[in-house]
């Protein structure tokens, strides 16, 4: 070894060391900006449980529960923070963001799910290069571009089509929702089934099963764990986005099981109401207090998702009982 | 690299330096901030050394930043509340208010709706959900599709305060994020009602409006807001920390002399009637 190559080597050691230190720091800085925000989100939800003044306005129990707001009136479930008697009633925005999703996954799951097996089991290798990058090109559509095409064309389609009350209503933002989230189950669906080992397709076949019987016999089963990962995290976007149903679902926080009323979700009312709240308000916290059950939520989901989809890897290695 | 970001950081600082030597801020109300800025240019215009920086986020936003002290001006589009005249007290700053100019709030009809004249009762009820059929009000037998603004918009505040006597709006009042959208689903939905500012309407029409029901029904417009008979309008304000001194009191009142005031009125905003710009001078 002579001298140069000694220097280089020593040389590209220091780079090494330098550029394996700067990724470290990177994959902890992400993880500490999310703990980091978690805290900050719940610290601004605290008051909730503390502050005696915030109290008297709302607390956990005033959330969850009717409330008769009125003497002499009936006991309801409200959400008017900005009144002279302000009623934060999260399961009216509760139902909202529930009916919304709901659509979204009954419109997205057969769609993106299908599409993943029709790419992976029958369409030809052509065929398979246009669908999926088209397919996954859709993610890539900004959200608030869905929303505005869901508030300017879909509403009036689908009220001209069923003849609809309220324009803007759950179906209409479930679909555009649906949309979005169209390509996070295909892609992790499809992910799951081209990775289904071959050894399994082939060993049906020599037992004399045709194309169908593998496809929805051995390799859908196989794959079902990664099938869920794709739905779960599909549910966890419906749940979290917020550009699309602020536009698409107008926003009215109705309690009923009506899938075309309007209805209010979660992360719109963050959206629409954080940037005018008093600063430091009862109204302040509850709306962080929706941000940490947010938070809460879409963690749940997505880490069962990955959960999942860790199973789905062990399954393959044949580590699976 | 250790001289990269070195260097990298100078530049930061430096930018921030430059930014915040002798810069104004300006900000608040989305109602406003379109007025803002056009003033802020045609100030800059008139005084090449002046830096005035424009930005919008909302009354509540504009007003947080005053109390934070993290903006010389502050536009809002309602008074500050008891809570945050309470909050300024505690930060020790003093909001001293100017209003800049006149807002008419219109209420806005599908152009095929029959109706054309509402008064105050019947608009809280149909925004309180009283009155749920347009037949109760002299049009078509169907159902009255309300449209409002988000609940922390000065808009929905003010409609709330003037017209429904800070009742509550209807569960079933669907609420969206700007004027411009109550305009678009009111264009779009022949059972729609709206409100919102009169600068803003495209292809609905505007409803006449009486207090009473045997009062005058006024449909607004720049004159009608302007000399008070139409019947919703409010001020839109400028909030200071302490009375305004030097280039902040030059500028406000350029801003409410007859040159500022004819800036207004171009970009379809209404100006103060000349008396009450007189009197709001900061002398």
């Amino acid at each position: 070894m002579n001298m140069k190559e000694l220097k280089f080597k020593q040389k590209s050691r220091l780079w090494e060391f330098l550029g394996e230190k700067f990724i470290a720091v990177n994959a902890f800085v992400a993880l500490i900006a999310i703990i980091l925000i978690f805290i900050f989100i719940f610290k601004e939800a605290v008051p909730i449980f503390t502050d005696p003044e915030i109290r008297e306005e709302v607390t956990l129990g005033k959330m969850v529960f009717k409330q008769e707001f009125y003497e002499g009136r009936d006991a309801k479930w409200s959400w008017q923070p900005n009144s002279e008697v302000p009623k934060y009633s999260l399961f009216a925005l509760f139902i909202g963001t529930l009916k919304a999703a709901i659509i979204a996954m009954l419109f997205a799951i057969p769609l993106g799910i299908g599409a993943a097996i029709y790419s992976s089991e029958f369409a030809g290798k052509r065929m398979r290069e246009i669908i999926k990058p088209v397919i996954e090109l859709l993610a890539g559509i900004p959200s608030v571009v869905l929303g505005f095409f869901a508030l300017i064309v879909l509403a009036t389609f689908l009220q001209n089509l069923f003849g609809l009350t309220f324009r803007l209503n759950a179906l209409n933002a479930g679909i555009a929702l649906g949309i979005a989230i169209i390509p996070i189950i295909f892609t992790v669906a499809e992910d799951a089934m081209t990775s289904v080992p071959r050894s399994l397709r082939e060993a049906a076949t020599a037992l004399g099963a045709n194309q169908w019987q593998v496809s929805l016999t051995v390799v859908l089963p196989a794959a079902l764990p990664g099938l869920s990962a794709g739905v779960v995290l599909g549910f966890g976007r419906a749940i979290g986005e917020t550009m699309i149903v602020l536009l698409a679902s107008g926003n009215a926080a109705i309690i009923s099981a009506n899938f075309v009323d309007s209805v209010r979700t979660f992360s719109a009312t963050i959206a629409a109401e954080l940037a005018e709240v008093v600063f430091g308000s009862g109204h302040y916290s509850v709306l962080f207090f929706i941000g940490s059950l947010l938070f809460v939520f879409t963690f749940i989901i997505n880490f069962s998702g990955d959960m999942l989809l860790t199973r789905i890897k062990s399954r393959f290695q044949g580590k699976m009982n | 690299m250790k001289n990269l970001l070195i260097t990298m950081m100078l530049i930061l600082f430096g930018a921030a330096n430059l930014m915040s030597g002798s810069a104004v801020t300006i900000k608040g109300s989305d109602t406003l901030v379109r007025l803002g800025q056009r003033w802020a240019e045609e100030y800059m215009k008139n005084n090449p050394e002046a830096v005035i920086q424009v930005s919008g986020g909302g009354s509540g936003t504009g007003i947080a930043a005053l109390l934070n002290g993290s903006t010389d001006v502050c536009e809002a589009s309602r008074d500050m509340k008891e809570k945050e005249y309470k909050l300024a007290e505690k930060k020790g700053i003093k909001p001293y208010r100017v209003s800049v100019a006149l807002d008419g709030i219109a209420v806005f009809l599908n152009e095929s709706n029959k109706v054309k004249n509402l008064n105050f009762a019947q608009l809280k009820g149909i925004y309180t959900g009283a009155i749920t059929n347009w037949k109760e009000v002299g049009g078509n037998d169907t159902r009255i599709i309300i449209y409002g603004r988000e609940n922390n918009s000065g808009t929905y505040s003010f409609f709330k305060k003037q017209v429904l006597n800070k009742e509550d709006y209807s569960d079933y009042t669907q609420t969206l994020p700007g004027t411009a959208a109550v305009v678009n689903a009111v264009s779009k939905d022949k059972n729609g009602i709206g409100y919102g500012g009169i600068a803003w309407a495209k292809g609905v029409k505007f409803a006449a409006v009486a207090k009473n029901e045997d009062g005058k029904y006024v449909i607004p417009s720049l004159e009608t807001v302007s000399n008070g008979s139409y019947p919703i309008s409010r001020d839109l304000y400028w909030f200071f920390n302490g009375k305004p001194e030097g280039e902040l009191k030059k500028l406000v009142n350029w801003v409410l002399s007859e040159e500022g005031q004819k800036v207004a009125e171009e970009i379809d905003y209404v100006p103060l009637s000349k008396e009450r710009a007189k009197a709001s001078l900061v002398k």
